[in-house]
């Protein structure tokens, strides 16, 4: 080693607290540890103790400190109206209050309280797609939210 | 798996170091077989008769374990005299109804008692009422439901468990019927639909033979190789059949792993985000079949086994869902839960969005425009919407198809005539918040929050939290009946001063509690009265004792090799499921070497190292009364609670759409006639006629060549989260295509220049690579030439490129309704034509292979 690579000291070194995390790509399920550093991530390493993984991680888990610090990650919402060409800003709170009303509406529109003679209190006229990068509990706010809207058309990466 | 599992595939190299054999099956030669014994390039598409070639090895060689066999599966059944097999009737089963495409399983079942009991009887009418209500199709109304995979944790209920002849030698009993449905698959046979070699199957077989029975076990891996073709559920059915004959299922070493590709993709099915089950695996409410409480429960209710508890398991998540407002008078608000009718899956759906019938959408990480099959058909539905949300942390494809999609640059679509209104709502990355990923072993791990989500960037679990409680505060004091299953439900959930719940508590209300409001601690609890409430019920337990199960890190040198207090599995954190098997029948482990779970006569109980999947004190002995029912009618022998008969299925007498066996069917672009029988396709399959999704007729040679999607080490899935950053797209920038030098001498294309790939939805264009590892394959006499397609770009993030997905037609399993990615092309050097130009290259391409023309598709609802 040389005099200055003897001074120099890892990122991991200086952290103010360590995390323990999940790598979010695919299914294994490799540990990780979580270096934070003045409220930023500052590295993502395996974690050694996990009977899975054993520490290591493959290209994608090594980068997903990438993943979480990207610079071309979108932290505004994006609003695009009815036939415009471009984005526009939006405030989330007008988002979401929005985002209500066009389900109720919607909902509303497509409801169907009989189909062929049966009962079936749905709407067909909602449909969500995603689930498989998300959490459990996540996942099941959602189910539990749509089947009480009576939006079936719920889907995920499953089934693909 | 060296490719996309990579950090799983470490413990195959270990297993090698050990002795084992590792065996690749795989169209291309990848980093997995550069480390694998034997390498098995296959025509892309053709597992069944790859692994039926292996089966009747077993069967005509009397290679099968066969006291397992006799013992733990249902070989020895006998099957009803009506049953015709597929060698009877050219390829179909008995019971096909060529007008609806459906089958009627009846003459599937089992042999009827001859003087069957009240309950048997009862079972079989109940069965039967089922079938033929109301005039309808029963079994095609569920399969049109995919009501299959609501047996995700257990098989379809039987009426009777049947007569057996363990001697195997009765000519209706299932190892006859097996015997003979398999000895077509010749390794002649295996060579003329596979390209795979007599010796080189030969060397397969022997090597599982060799490394099966008392002494050894031999494991599959296998992901969506198997899963995204018409015949997908029934490649892996083929697996289990192999693997129950050579006894290689609830032991140590063996198995059938699925390998899948999301962190939490098991998860989001146990607690499915899915159109046809709620958590736990139990049934969409169906509008025919599901009238009432009683009747949603009636396939399973009462019978043998584990599901025979199911009213527990299903009051429970109604509890849970709609809190006191679900009495016992109300039949716990079962009336709120809405109804299928059939087909509501993503691609089906996608239809009615192009057809202006389903008009608000919500992408919650998901990409459809890059990442499902033909691309065109999923932005001609985003184009279709009144409104779109889109959740992520990057501008994917599936928000900015208005803008700059494929469509906007051909002018198949204008921007200024969508009138679709997008949201793009920025969501929280994997270490802004806490939860839970299940991963693929079915193992719950929780992650816990390192630092706060970026500007407006928020979890899931938030936004769903807030959404929900706007709708409910704008509908409050709402008298319209179709608002009270909102209104009712129980959305209190404890958040900090922005507004996110605290995960922990959906965790602990997904585990369950009991009347006294504690923490239940496993799934045998749950009450049908309406006392315990519990989110999904084969998760109960994850929060046992109020703690959070899924977070246990002890480090695995402090622990067993099974490492029980990592995380926490499913169910009950058992590791292996069905370990009962992995001792024989009179409960002693079938060898030293593979000792896992026994029992112990002194102690009265199972023990082991894993949590035993059986009763804990039932001892090998035991036999059920007559009468017996649910958990009590389980014999001391009978390692597969799960299904009512206790049986492993080399034999589906139900639950499957397309035939009680494997048979092999060509893909529905397919360069041959299937060498097997007259019967071309899947004749259950099922295809999804509009414009968008035109099929190229099979042996055209307009379309001479196979081509297959994969995924690559550096990328992920569509992209989203690897496209976009900077060490991954370094690793592997650009689309490639992979051809045999073969291929490339006979198209002229040259090692690093462009192809441009066509098939009759659209053409792309990729980087070519000319390469050994993907083999021209000699089927009988022809040659076959296959292209692989990594799948991962489309037009946004930092190195775009052509979308292969694109490519792919959409005609789907009929169980599971999931896509063929194996379809038939053409390629030619050089770029595509940009613009307008591209369509009439496709268009032209049609006319010459005599495509039907379908309508004219509206864009606009
Ligand atoms: S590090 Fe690689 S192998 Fe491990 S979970 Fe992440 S993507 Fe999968």
């Amino acid at each position: 080693m040389s005099r200055r690579s003897d001074t120099l000291e890892p990122r991991t070194v200086e952290a103010d607290k360590v995390v323990d995390s999940v790598c979010p790509y695919c299914a294994v399920g490799c540990a990780q540890k979580v270096f934070v550093k003045d409220g930023k991530v500052t590295q993502i390493e395996g974690n050694p103790a996990s009977p899975i993984s054993r520490g290591r991680l493959c290209p994608k888990g090594s980068a997903s400190k990438q993943l979480v610090t990207s610079p071309t990650r979108v932290t505004k919402v994006r609003y695009r109206r009815p036939y415009a060409t471009e984005w526009e800003d939006l405030d989330l709170e007008t988002a979401v209050d929005m985002i209500a009303d066009r389900v109720i509406k919607t909902r509303r529109q497509f409801w169907q309280e009989e189909t062929d003679g049966k009962r079936t209190r749905r709407t067909l006229g909602i449909a969500s797609l995603g689930g498989a990068t998300l959490d459990n509990e996540e996942n099941y706010l959602m189910k539990k939210l749509y089947t009480a809207m009576g939006a079936i058309q719920i889907e995920n990466q499953a089934r693909i | 798996m060296a490719e996309a599992h990579p950090v799983g595939f470490q413990w195959v190299v270990e297993a090698k170091r050990r002795g084992a054999t590792i065996i690749h099956v795989d169209p291309r030669f990848t980093r997995t077989s550069a480390l694998a014994d034997v390498h098995v390039p296959i025509r892309a598409g053709s597992d069944i008769a790859f692994l039926g070639g292996l089966v009747n090895h077993v069967l005509s060689n009397d290679a099968d374990f066969r006291e397992y066999v006799v013992a733990y599966t249902n070989a020895a059944n006998i099957v009803d005299s009506d049953f015709q097999d597929t060698e009877d009737l050219d390829g179909l089963f008995s019971g096909y109804d060529p007008e609806s495409g459906h089958y009627d399983p009846t003459t599937w079942r089992y042999e009827p008692p001859e003087d069957p009991t009240s309950d048997e009887q009862e079972l079989q009418q109940e069965l039967e009422h089922e079938e033929h209500e109301g005039g309808s199709d029963g079994h095609a109304q569920a399969h049109l439901a995919a009501q299959s995979e609501a047996r995700g944790s257990g098989g379809a209920a039987v009426p009777w468990k049947g007569r057996r002849d363990e001697t195997l030698q009765h000519p209706r009993c299932v190892y006859q019927i097996l015997k003979r449905h398999f000895s077509r698959y010749t390794p002649e046979m295996v060579q003329e639909v596979c390209g795979i070699s007599p010796e080189q199957l030969r060397q397969v077989a022997e090597s599982l033979v060799a490394n099966s029975g008392r002494e050894r076990t031999a494991a599959f891996c296998y992901a969506v190789g198997w899963t995204q073709h018409t015949t997908g559920a029934q490649m892996i059915r083929t697996a289990s059949i192999l693997q129950l004959l050579l006894g290689n299922i609830g032991r140590p070493g063996g198995g059938i792993m699925a390998l899948r590709g999301h962190a939490s993709i098991q998860g989001s099915t146990d607690i499915p985000t899915l159109f046809n089950i709620l958590p736990g695996y139990l049934p969409m409410r169906h509008a025919d079949q599901h009238q009432s409480l009683d009747q949603w429960l009636a396939d399973d209710e009462g019978k043998a086994g584990f599901w025979g508890e199911s009213r527990s398991y299903a009051v429970s998540l109604l509890k849970s869902y709609w809190g006191d407002a679900a009495t016992p008078d109300n039949d716990f608000c079962f009336d709120y839960l809405p109804r299928v009718t059939g087909d509501h899956s993503s691609y089906t759906t996608v239809k009615a969005q192009i057809e202006g019938r389903c008009k608000g959408y919500f992408l919650v990480g998901e990409n459809p425009a890059v990442g499902s099959a033909n691309g065109k058909m999923q932005r001609l539905g985003l184009a279709n919407l009144d409104w779109l949300v889109v959740r992520d942390l990057q501008m994917i494809e599936s928000a900015t198809f208005w803008k700059d999609g494929p469509e906007i640059e051909t002018g198949e679509l204008v921007t200024e005539e969508i009138g679709t209104e997008v949201f793009f709502l920025p969501a929280a990355s994997h270490v802004e918040k806490a939860g839970s990923f299940t991963q693929t072993q079915r193992m719950l791990q929780w992650r816990d929050k390192a630092v706060e989500p970026p500007g407006d960037a928020r979890s899931e679990l938030q936004f769903y939290f807030q959404l929900g409680k706007r709708i409910r505060q704008k509908l409050a004091g709402s008298t319209d009946e179709m608002d009270r299953p909102l209104l009712d439900l129980t959305w209190d959930y404890p958040a900090d001063e922005l507004g996110d719940p605290e995960p922990e508590t959906v965790l602990r209300e997904i585990n369950g509690t009991g009347p006294d409001g504690a923490a239940l601690s496993a799934y045998t609890e749950l009450k049908a009265d309406g006392s315990t409430a519990c989110g999904c019920w084969i998760y109960c337990g994850v929060y046992a004792d109020e703690t959070n199960m899924a977070r246990r890190r002890k480090p695995h040198w402090e622990q067993n090799q099974v490492a029980p207090e990592w995380g926490w599995v499913w169910p009950a954190n058992r590791r292996i499921l069905y370990n009962r098997a992995s001792a024989a029948p009179d409960g002693s482990p079938w060898s030293e070497r593979k000792r896992y779970i026994w029992w112990d006569a002194d102690e009265g109980k199972w023990t082991g190292d894993d949590v035993p999947d059986f009763i804990p004190d039932r001892s090998p002995d035991y036999v059920p009364e007559d009468g017996a029912k649910g958990p009590a009618a389980i014999r001391g022998t009978d390692p597969f609670i799960m299904q009512t008969d206790g049986k492993g299925w080399l034999f589906a007498t139900v639950g499957l759409a397309d035939g009680p066996m494997p048979t092999h069917y060509e893909p529905p672009e397919s360069p041959l006639p299937n060498p097997l029988y007259q019967q071309q396709n899947n004749p259950t399959r099922r295809s999804l006629a509009t414009a968008s999704n035109p099929l190229n007729p099979s042996y055209t040679e307009v379309f001479p060549y196979v081509f297959t999607t994969y995924r690559l080490t550096e990328h992920h899935t569509a992209g989203g989260m690897s496209r976009t950053l900077p060490y991954l797209t370094e690793l592997q920038p650009e689309p490639f295509c992979e051809v045999s030098p073969r291929l490339a001498a006979e198209r002229g294309l040259e090692h690093l220049g462009w192809a441009t790939i066509v098939t009759s939805r659209t053409a792309i264009e990729a980087r070519v690579l000319v390469t050994d590892r993907v083999r021209s394959l000699r089927l009988g006499d022809r040659t076959i030439e296959q292209i692989g397609l990594p799948y991962h770009w489309g037009p946004n993030g930092l190195v775009p490129g052509d979308s292969p997905n694109d490519l792919v037609n959409v005609t789907m399993d009929p169980n599971v309704y999931i896509q063929d990615k194996v379809g038939t092309c053409d390629i030619r050097p050089g770029r595509r034509p940009r613009g307008s130009a591209l369509t009439a290259y496709v268009e032209e391409y049609r006319r010459r292979a005599g495509v039907e023309e379908t309508t004219t598709e509206g864009t606009q609802g």
